[in-house]
């Protein structure tokens, strides 16, 4: 092999392949030993539950995941990257298996940079998830579990497709995916558009999320906020979804987006207008 | 697949739920009332039976699963046998049960049918307007016997879409006409994410003129 070993390394041994158990059916062996909704003992048990969402409007795609790690009623961590920085200009987000999203996300950003090498520019987001998806669906079948969204900007603005182990891949504006997602769709749904200002889609999203945490026992804990512009991703913030609840997202307390916060003191109770004074 | 809300707003409950009978893959009627009214201010909506008949066809899970069930012949019976004990009891007495002792009187029924052979699976949600403190009272209850006076309240599939929006926009001061927005906001959100989402919706509310349905 010509080259240094930094270009084409990898491929000093042949191409890479995985060790795979030396049974008939190696996703059937698998699936005996992960399925913990059959089989609650079960050997190993993925990491399951989250909500995810993006959404691209006016300024660009927001990017908002929860943080919490279940393996079956066990909340494994709280304190999960759920968003993967695959270069500065894309962004990946992890439902499903965490494994399996970081190591093939991690993985599609080497081929990423490869393409740039190659080509002297940058992939696009279309190309970039269409590579993930077609890499994906080469091992449909065999236990992959993924639900991931590539977000990014390129040539053709903001970007967004949804991406999973089926191998679908979707191109749209707003994307749920997990366990919570339902409960994000439902406050995203409500107030999204494409010409939200900045401010107002990024505190969208933290509601989103923040719903989904409330509401769904496998979300929680943080809220990791990311905006992509047209000069690459930017990191806005982590919240803590209780203090979200309480607090709000700013320092000065009382913006609560908690239902007892926000309807403190309200009452369905209707007196008569008379009924004091008898 | 079935899908009932209500919510609670300035001296009224509004109680809502789809209007399809289902069996099997198959829509039998698009036009069913499954919001009982049990007395002058009380309402009843009622929902979920996962009958054997067609259990096997289409659940993948257990059969008792609430929210892959189907409309069918269990819910009607429970819900007129508390029909009947609600009204015979106003007989009896002369007054009639307040939503509180209402809600209880029904959990129990579905309590005590819980530990029989056949149990009803039925998920309820009482509506009702106290005229003794005015307050308007609202009343979450599964099939297992589970009872949670709440604000606002959803069974079946549209509830995991409709309880982080009321969270959002519901309020307990709401004007009958703030509410009834805010309960279209859910039949659309459900719409538009729900793959088999019912297209009507029968609404009633109940104040303290006694109950009426109201049209969207």
């Amino acid at each position: 092999m010509w080259g240094s070993q930094a270009g084409f390394g990898s491929l000093v041994k042949g191409v890479p392949s995985f060790v795979i158990p030396s049974v008939p059916d190696p996703a059937a062996f698998l699936r005996l030993h992960t399925d913990d909704h059959a089989d609650p003992s079960c050997k190993i048990k993925i990491q399951h539950g989250t909500t995810t969402l993006a959404f691209r409007y006016q300024g660009g795609v927001i990017v908002a995941v929860d943080s919490r790690a279940t393996a079956g009623s066990y909340v494994a961590s709280g304190t999960v990257k759920k968003v993967i920085e695959i270069n500065p200009y894309l962004l990946g987000t992890m439902a499903g298996g965490a494994a399996d999203c970081q190591y093939w996300e991690t993985y599609l950003g080497v081929h990423c940079r490869l393409h740039e090498l190659r080509n002297r520019e940058r992939i696009s987001v279309s190309a970039a998830s269409k590579y993930l998806s077609n890499l994906v669906y080469s091992y449909k079948g065999m236990g992959l579990s993924m639900g991931t969204m590539i977000c990014g900007w390129d040539k053709t603005g903001p970007a967004l497709f949804y991406v999973d182990s089926d191998g679908t891949r979707l191109k749209g504006n707003i994307f749920s995916v997990g366990s919570g997602s339902t409960f994000a769709y439902g406050v995203l749904d409500q107030e999204y558009r494409w010409d939200l200002p900045d401010e107002e889609a990024q505190e969208l999203a933290r509601r989103s999320i923040y719903a989904a945490g409330h509401r769904d026992a496998f979300s929680g804990n943080t809220c990791n906020l990311y905006q992509v512009k047209e000069d690459g991703w930017q990191f806005i913030g982590n919240y803590d979804i209780t203090k979200l609840h309480y607090d709000g997202p700013g320092e000065a307390p009382g913006n609560g987006y908690g239902y007892d916060i926000r309807v403190e003191g309200q009452t369905s109770t209707d007196l008569p207008a008379t009924a004091g004074q008898a | 697949m079935e899908t009932s809300f209500a919510l609670t707003g300035k001296g009224y409950v509004i109680v809502a739920a789809d209007t399809t009978a289902a069996r099997s893959i198959v829509k039998m009627k698009d036009d069913q009332d499954k919001i009982k009214e049990l007395g002058s201010h009380l309402l009843m909506a009622y929902s979920g039976e996962p009958g054997p008949s067609n259990a096997y066809i289409i659940m993948p899970t257990q059969p008792t699963d609430p929210l892959l069930s189907f409309y069918s012949g269990d819910t009607i019976q429970f819900a007129e046998y508390v029909e009947r004990n609600i009204r015979l009891y106003q007989i009896r007495h002369l007054y009639p049960l307040r939503p509180s002792a209402a809600a209880s009187w029904i959990r129990r029924s579905l309590a005590v049918s819980l530990r029989s052979r056949n149990a009803f699976t039925v998920n309820l949600l009482i509506g009702g307007y106290d005229l003794a403190d005015h307050k308007p009272t609202l009343y979450w209850i599964d099939y297992l016997g589970t009872v949670v006076e709440v604000p606002f309240a959803a069974h079946g599939y549209g509830s995991y879409f409709a309880l982080s929006l009321l969270d959002r926009y519901h309020n307990p001061d709401a004007t009958l006409e703030e509410g009834l927005a805010t309960l279209k906001r859910c039949i659309n959100e459900v719409s538009k994410r729900l793959v088999v989402s019912p297209d009507r919706y029968k609404v009633k509310v109940v104040d303290k003129d006694g109950v009426r349905e109201v049209e969207l």
